[in-house]
């Protein structure tokens, strides 16, 4: 499978990245070389396998829905680059 | 109409726990902004989150509340987009095992069944809440983080409806539903329920779906309906001048009642979903499903038609009976108790009740006048009449006494001795020469003055019904 210029474009927009174009040739071939090696895995049969989303045999973990303390305002927007009266501040978002 | 809607709806609701979805940050509604978040529900790294049970359990509840088949395993996956109130710039949520699946709401519209198909429901986080400052030239957003992790439930219908009053069906016998199984609020004024719509045309006996557009921000069932006939006339004008309907997202304006294009991303939609990592699988076993089913109460559909049929009263009446679940139980408490007259109740609960629950902003369990007593009142009824029976009703929720004690105490026993009236009728004719004349003369408006002139001296406590028969006797008979 050949990734071209534009999956790499799409890839970075989604990532919020940008890309000179030096890098999109780069990354273009690298991401073809890594999926022509993983394509291999494609040789295995594999029809009676299930597929496996969990590293674990976990499941049905849950907690009681139980009120713990939150953290305290100040602490939590302290993180965060900008902020006034108790509220995140964020560039404007226009819908 | 030339053209056949085609309409389905995304339903959001929030569920009702104590705590979030994934951590034990309080669900409540209207507290100060990001005093009710934490590194879960913020998504700072190297945190765990477990998923509340009790929200699962509401999710399982209306699913088969909804006849969806289970699956007997479910995961969560991350669905990926940038938009600053979500937190971890993913969302917790179900695309590939969702919990229920093929299900289906019976409605009835215009006396009519219809079976309207749900596709899938599925449990994920809410977003938070962003404030858009108002003063002009602000170039920035606030965010809220409170409502960030909150659990959701997504209830996604086939594209089932034909007609705004089968949407309206529809929303409104769903709350009902999610009301009656308790598992949410669905104060639409809080945001705890709501609704997007997607509205397509296609010409009459058509076989294929027509372009399909989308409908957010609406905020309660009317704007719901206002959007979607909106929607259905922008459509159709559209075709009829033999232009394309777009494929895209409309935002409603409620105040200027139209719906404006959506700034469309260039990009398509790509949310990348793959399996939460961080939480594990949920297998769900028979012996759960039929304890959980077992949960489920007589629903709002089943309820009214039982209630037409045990009660005979009108399916109209039924169905602001079992309206609220509360109330429908309230209603049945009274005919058990009165072990008669469930018409005569009905008419009392909706009109009388329902007018003070209203009048008051009260709900019936904290109602002033409990089942017991309201029998009560009506078992007296016969002995001081239809009106009087009225401000003792008032009287009850304004002082909580019995309707008996209200009774004896003002004395307010219906007068039916015939002698006793007879006396009184004498001296309002007396008193009154003129009207009675008019009377005699045929004029039948007069004797509702004369009734009332009597009303006046008994303080309303004469049997109308005799002071009638009093008057024609007397006035007819001295008129030969």
């Amino acid at each position: 499978m050949d990734i071209g210029i534009k999956e790499i474009e799409h890839i970075a927009n989604l990532s919020r990245i940008t890309l000179t174009v030096e890098e999109k040739n780069t990354f273009a071939k690298q991401l073809t070389n890594i999926l022509g090696y993983i394509e291999k895995l494609n040789e295995l049969d594999t029809d009676e396998v299930q597929p496996m989303a969990y590293a674990t045999s976990l499941k049905n973990v849950f907690r009681e829905d139980k009120l713990k303390s939150s953290f305290s305002r100040q602490e939590i927007l302290e993180l965060s680059p900008s902020s006034t009266n108790g509220f995140f501040k964020v560039p404007k978002v226009i819908e | 109409m030339k053209y056949e809607v085609v309409m389905g709806l995304e339903t959001h609701a929030e569920l009702d726990t104590e705590s979030k979805l994934f951590c034990g940050c309080s669900t409540k509604f209207g507290s100060e902004p990001n005093t009710q978040t934490c590194p879960v529900c913020l998504g700072l790294p190297g945190v765990l989150p477990v998923m509340n049970k009790k929200a699962f359990e509401h999710s399982l509840k209306a699913s088969l509340a909804l006849n969806c088949e289970i699956s007997n395993f479910t995961n969560f996956d991350r669905k990926s987009y940038y938009y600053p109130d979500l937190p971890k710039n993913y969302q917790v949520s179900q695309n590939y095992f969702n919990i229920g699946n093929n299900g289906y709401v019976d409605i009835v519209v215009k006396g009519k069944e219809k079976r309207i198909g749900i596709h899938n429901v599925h449990l994920e986080e809410e977003a938070g809440k962003l404030v858009h400052p108002e003063a002009s030239g602000a170039n920035y957003s606030l965010v809220d983080f409170n409502r960030a992790g909150v659990p959701l439930l997504e209830i996604v219908t086939q594209p089932d409806m034909r007609s705004v009053e089968e949407v309206e069906s529809y929303m409104q016998t769903l709350r009902n539903i999610l009301l009656y199984i308790g598992v949410s609020d669905c104060k639409m004024q809080e945001g705890s329920l709501r609704f997007e719509a997607s509205v397509s045309l296609r010409e009459q006996g058509a076989n294929f779906f027509g372009k399909r557009v989308e409908i957010k921000n609406l905020n309660s069932m009317k704007a719901v309906l206002k959007a979607i006939a909106y929607e259905i006339s922008r459509q159709s004008d559209l075709l009829d001048k033999g232009e394309d309907v777009l494929m895209e997202t409309r935002l409603w304006d409620d105040i200027d009642s139209v719906s404006r294009r959506m700034r469309s991303k260039e990009e398509a939609h790509d949310y990348r979903y793959f399996p939460e990592p961080d939480l594990v699988p949920v297998w769900i076993d028979q012996e759960w499903i039929d304890e959980t089913r077992t949960a489920i109460p007589e629903l709002p559909v089943s309820k009214r038609q039982r209630f037409v049929n045990e009660y005979t009263i009108s399916d109209y009446d039924a169905g602001i009976l079992t309206e609220d679940r509360l109330l429908a139980d309230y209603f049945e408490e009274c005919v058990k108790m009165a072990q008669d007259s469930p018409k005569e109740l009905s008419n009392w609960i909706i009109n009388d009740v329902l007018r003070e629950l209203n009048e008051r902003k009260t709900s019936v369990q904290d109602f002033a006048i409990p089942p017991k007593m309201l029998v009560e009142l009506i078992k007296i009824k016969p002995t001081i009449g239809n009106s009087i029976a009225k401000d003792v009703f008032i009287e009850m929720i304004n002082t909580g006494k019995t309707a008996t004690s209200i009774v004896i105490e003002k004395n307010l026993t219906q007068m039916d001795d015939v002698s006793e009236l007879n006396d009184i009728v004498a001296r309002v004719i007396e008193e009154n020469p003129k009207a009675a004349d008019d009377y005699s003369q045929g004029k039948k408006n007069a004797l509702t003055f004369l009734i009332g002139q009597t009303m006046k001296i008994t303080r309303g406590k004469a049997n109308p019904k005799i002071l009638t028969e009093i008057f024609e006797e007397r006035l007819s008979a001295g008129s030969k």
